[in-house]
């Protein structure tokens, strides 16, 4: 299996006060654990992305607890007010322990 | 009436006469149907006037023979040969008298049909159906040639999907494909998404730490649900799918010696196999004879396809703007047999009834995972509108996957067949 990679989307630079869109999605089967492998008649265990939060300059801005029913390749999108220059730490966690990180600063215009 | 065996005698008498004397008469009279482009959507008009009768059909065409791009992925994943996309134009030759006319055409209007030689072919009626073209101007660093040589579209099919499955057979080991998706509207909407299954499809056994990346300017796909479904289940974690917000919405530039493309946003993405589907519109006879305005396609009647700026001209197929339907194989087919209901009205004493028209796009996952779309449409007030639709669910099981797989090469044998064959 190939290795999984979060994207986000945030923009360069900001004007102080300014409210911006960040998007971001990253590609993940979201296995409910609720569908049975046909050939074995086993439950395919649970593994979803079960928590997705944002810090910035050390403070959460945005959380999200996920549940089974969200679909594969979770995508968010959030605003956000930019009180200074810093930045923003994005972090997946999925049931089976895999933390995926990203991070991307904002400069003030 | 009453015949005695005598005046059946008679009859059958002067009906001989008729037949010996009347062809040269007839013909000379019959009226001139000139059909622009031998694909699916042309082919299927000449060859349903002609078998008709009573017009005498003439189609240009510059190959000899026809590659369907649709199915032409089931290739890519070694599931097809590439000889079963090919079709010829033999049989409506030989079995209905359509006159076969070699050549490029330039332009069309005006009672005449233009060829690039500079001869001439008269007409009564026209119909165009010259397929696709590309808008190569919109990129840096792309054009015909480097897509001819180094980074296929391979959006029609022929030399371009060959080169594309020898890039994917020689990629290095664990190499990412790039796919870019074209903005709408667009030639067969399922196909890029189709495309990236049968190259996981052939990579899953050949090159299984390989990657396929589609970038695409859209926000959303045709069949999403579905192909994430598919892909999830058949290719975990091989494809993976980057949309309109993440590329800006477009593509800037190609770099074909580095395989890499820039996005509206100005993010470079490498690959080692790319696959750059350009941005389309009407074939190039279509917009050089003035029957695409000021637009990418030809605006047409929605119940007998006829050009609304240029009077005896039908555009129909991909380069049509086909209101609802999606540019599918099954649409130019659909739409073909309307134009020549429409055209045997126009040109004979036959009566047209107002047209059914109907679409369906197969795509195929994986080994017997098949999934559709498709639709019902009518002639509706000044474009084609959708009447009712129908679509695979996500969570089918098994057996309908391979249900639908077998359906849809049953269609692609019955309409090939019913046109080429």
């Amino acid at each position: 299996m190939a290795k999984i990679k979060p994207r986000v989307k945030v923009p360069k630079s900001a004007e102080v006060g300014e409210v911006v869109t960040i998007k971001t999605l990253i590609s993940h089967p979201m296995e409910s654990g609720q569908r049975k492998d046909k050939k074995t008649g086993e439950m395919i265990p649970r593994n979803i992305v079960n928590t997705f939060s944002v810090t910035f300059n050390g403070e959460p801005v945005f959380e999200a607890a996920v549940e089974p029913a969200v679909s594969a390749n979770p995508y968010f999108e959030f605003q956000m007010r930019v009180p200074e220059a810093g930045e923003l730490a994005f972090k997946w966690v999925a049931d089976d322990g895999e933390v995926y990180e990203i991070s991307k600063t904002i400069k003030i215009a | 009436m009453d015949l005695s065996r005598r005046d059946t005698m008679t009859l059958a008498a002067a009906a001989g006469a008729a037949t010996l004397f009347a062809p040269n008469v007839a013909r000379a009279a019959l009226p001139k149907l000139v059909v622009v482009g031998g694909g699916t959507g042309g082919a299927t008009v000449a060859r349903t006037v002609a078998a008709a009768g009573g017009v005498d059909v003439t189609l240009v065409e510059r190959n000899p023979v026809y590659m369907t791009c649709y199915f032409s992925n089931l290739y890519l994943g070694d599931h097809w040969d590439y000889d079963r996309l090919a079709h010829n134009y033999e049989t409506m030759k030989a079995r209905d008298g359509v006159k076969m006319a070699m050549g490029n055409a330039a332009s069309v209007g005006d009672g005449r049909v233009v060829m690039s030689d500079g001869t001439e072919i008269a007409y009564d009626r026209a119909v165009v159906a010259p397929g696709i073209d590309f808008k190569y101007d919109m990129y840096e660093g792309f054009d015909e040639h480097v897509a001819e040589t180094m980074v296929p579209h391979a959006y029609k099919s022929g030399n371009q999907l060959l080169m594309l499955k020898q890039q994917l057979m020689a990629m290095r080991e664990g190499g990412t494909v790039v796919i870019a998706a074209p903005p709408n509207p667009y030639r067969c909407p399922p196909g890029p998404y189709e495309r990236a299954s049968m190259m996981a499809n052939w990579l899953s056994r050949n090159n299984p730490t390989a990657k396929v990346l589609i970038l695409d300017p859209k926000t959303k796909h045709s069949k999403q649900g579905l192909f994430v479904e598919g892909w999830n289940r058949l290719y975990p974690g091989m494809v993976e799918w980057v949309g309109g917000e993440f590329t800006g919405g477009d593509f800037l530039a190609v770099d074909a010696q580095a395989r890499s493309v820039t996005t509206a946003d100005e993010e470079v993405f490498e690959a080692d196999v790319l696959n750059f589907i350009p941005a389309q519109t009407a074939g190039r006879i279509a917009i050089d004879s003035g029957l695409t305005g000021d637009g990418d396609w030809a605006s047409v009647d929605p119940a007998t396809l006829e050009s609304t700026l240029v009077p005896g001209v039908h555009v129909l197929g991909d380069a049509c703007a086909n209101g609802d339907m999606p540019k599918s194989g099954f649409s130019a087919n659909s739409q073909a047999k309307a134009c020549a209901q429409a055209v045997l009205a126009a040109m004979t004493d036959r009566r047209a009834f107002p047209p059914r028209f109907r679409n369906t796009c197969w795509s195929l996952v994986g080994d017997d995972y098949g999934i559709k779309v498709g639709a019902s449409y009518k002639a509706g007030d000044g474009k084609i509108e959708k009447t009712e639709g129908f679509i695979s669910q996500v969570g089918e099981d098994d057996a309908t996957h391979a249900q639908t797989a077998a359906e849809g090469i049953g269609w692609y044998e019955a309409m090939t067949g019913e046109i080429f064959g």
